[in-house]
């Protein structure tokens, strides 16, 4: 069998975005093997649209197994059930999000099917002369770009950078097979529960899945003025990033860091304010699509990675940009 | 109790730059350094120390160079330190690395926690953490960002995710990933970097650990790197020149001429 799976991912009765990125994925992979590609899903009872919307995206197959237990993360008893229907169907290929569910399950999988994994992929493609998945990722702070092959081991694993793909245009009403998986009372790991969630509100949502991101650094001077990014992240409907060093300086949390010892991120738009962009920094955003900065001074290396640049004081030129943005409103 | 940290050396990168035409990293020295996220690891340990009364252990697997990043842990405060070194093991990926610390760790006796950092600065998998808990049949907890309460046969704690934070309780024995949040890390004190000076750290070779070893090193490993090559990083930015207040309306009108050709403004969701 040469099938392609992807983990989809579930959270609070959804099936997160980064499922239907996994999709695309593996549709290209699948098309180019002439071979199926199926999601597996592992959820607590959920809407039967829910399950579908995998096929709409590109599923041939979806592999569903509910059990309460699913509702949050275990590595233990997801990577049972995983080995299971991996044991037992020997995919050629399996995805997972470079998240942290994805980059907690599949290594724990990983070991348990003895097979190679690689993190964090901004792009996989199929060897044509051996069918085998070509799999690309950063390295060493983004600056070399390393090609990795799994020759021997079954599954070839890799995750996927969330937002290195587009889901597929959903096609309302495409079909596939939907098999449920009994779900084994042995999987289950009671070692390890979750309590609580508590889940940030809309505006704080994560860099790494934002389609754009701005952030702040130092030269915004003061706590009080990091305000300023979160006014700017607001009209833009973008999440919120940071620099190190306002990150050290408590002016936001870590969860908000880019670069190296951070967050990696691959975001649309990346706008950068006050950052003068250490390597370390840049590090984190060297695969954006658009990276635009605000900074006054013009031998910042951030320039050298900006696709626009603004030379000037930031505080005047954000004022303004919230001015344009409050004049489009009314003309809107 | 016994609490383990692995940890790894990693080429330092604080004080590199870029080079303005290629835009490529330039490693002056390439100085070797404990890798930065290891100093959560080490300091979770230790808390955990004085909340528990636990002996903490540092093991790094790597060329004899890897014996200063032992120190420093030992300098720091832990108690003992294993150093794992042959050639044999040069060239492991992340299965294979992780297979051979997890056989070291088995050998130690009875561990209660082992805690690792979120991963290393230089490969950014992440992923010799996660194995190691899975090679021992460990509970695994990733992306700890708060130790709630240290108990000697359990542990509260919390753990970020894309949505927010869970709090979650773990019995012991397991392995926990921490992030940079999880403590403000100690510095090493006089005392502790003169037991380090003085400490004979034991290094272990593929005969004392009962490994397989076609699990081992380069050729032991599942993924094989096929092709490097240097990433695209350097733009050809539009760069305006905004210093003077005046200029700042036409700069921002070209800012938003800019979001709205490439289709940035666009409503819609934001994830």
């Amino acid at each position: 069998m040469n099938d392609v799976w992807i983990l989809a991912e579930y959270h609070k009765g959804m099936i997160k975005e980064v499922s239907y990125e996994l999709l695309a994925w593996g549709r290209s992979l699948a098309d180019s093997l002439g071979s199926s590609l199926c999601a597996v899903l592992l959820s607590p009872k959920i809407e039967t649209e829910k399950v579908n919307s995998l096929f709409e995206y590109g599923a041939d197959v979806v592999y569903h197994c509910t059990d309460s237990s699913f509702e949050f993360l275990n590595c233990a008893t997801f990577s049972c059930a995983l080995e299971s229907l991996v044991r037992e169907r020997s995919p050629h290929i399996l995805l997972g999000a470079a998240t942290t569910t994805g980059r907690s399950v599949l290594p724990y999988l990983a070991v348990k099917v003895s097979s190679g994994l690689t993190a964090d992929c901004t792009s996989l493609t199929i060897e044509k002369e051996t069918n085998l998945l070509l799999q690309t990722r950063p390295a060493i702070g983004g600056n070399i770009m390393a090609t990795i092959k799994t020759p021997e081991h079954r599954p070839q694993m890799a995750t996927v950078r969330p937002k290195s793909k587009k889901p597929l245009k959903r096609e309302i009403g495409r079909k596939g097979r939907l098999e449920s998986i009994p779900f084994d009372p042995l999987w289950k790991d009671e070692r390890m529960k979750v309590l609580e969630e508590y889940i940030h509100e809309g505006n704080e949502s994560s860099i790494e899945e934002a389609k754009r991101v701005v952030s702040g650094g130092k030269g915004l001077k003061k706590k009080e003025n990091f305000e300023l990014i979160s006014r700017i992240a607001s009209c833009l409907g973008a999440a919120v990033g940071a620099s190190r060093e306002a990150v050290d300086r408590g002016w936001i949390g870590y969860s908000h860091q880019v670069g190296l010892s951070g967050k990696t991120i691959s975001p649309k738009l990346y706008m950068a304010v006050g950052i003068s962009g250490a390597v370390q920094h840049l590090a984190g955003i060297k695969t954006a699509e658009y990276i635009v900065s605000i900074n006054n001074d013009p031998t910042s290396p951030i320039i050298q990675i900006s696709d626009l640049a603004i030379v000037g004081d930031l505080f005047t030129v954000c004022g303004e940009i919230e001015k344009e943005f409050e004049r489009r409103k009314v003309f809107s | 109790m016994v609490i383990v940290v692995p940890i790894k050396q990693v080429p330092e990168t604080s004080n590199v730059q870029m080079d303005s035409v290629t835009g490529v990293m330039i490693r002056s020295g390439s100085k070797a350094i404990l890798n930065p996220l290891d100093l959560y690891a080490i300091e979770s340990a230790l808390r955990y120390k004085e909340a528990c009364d636990a002996r903490v252990i540092a093991v790094t697997m790597g060329p004899q160079s890897a014996m200063k990043v032992l120190k420093e842990a030992i300098a720091m405060g832990c108690d003992d330190a294993v150093h794992i070194s042959d050639r044999a093991f040069a060239g492991a990926d992340t299965w294979s690395t992780s297979y051979t610390l997890a056989k070291a760790i088995a050998g130690m006796g009875k561990v209660d926690l082992i805690i690792t950092g979120e991963r290393a600065t230089d490969g950014d998998t992440g992923q010799v953490g996660p194995e190691i808990a899975s090679w021992l049949n460990l509970p695994l907890v990733t992306y700890v960002s708060q130790l709630i309460e240290m108990r000697s046969d359990s542990m509260m704690v919390k753990r970020m995710t894309e949505e927010g934070y869970q709090k979650l309780e773990v019995t012991l024995p397991a392995l926990i990933t921490v992030l940079k949040e999880v403590a403000t890390v100690r510095l090493s004190t006089l005392k502790g970097k003169m037991r380090a000076m003085d400490m004979i750290i034991p290094t272990r070779t593929v005969k004392d650990l009962d490994v397989e070893p076609s699990y081992l090193g380069l050729k032991g490993s599942p993924t094989k790197v096929v092709k490097i090559e240097q990433a695209r990083v350097k733009r050809d930015a539009l760069i305006i020149e905004a210093m003077e207040a005046d200029k700042v309306p036409d700069a921002v009108i070209s800012l938003f001429d800019f979001l709205e050709d490439k289709q940035l403004l666009e409503k819609g969701e934001s994830r």
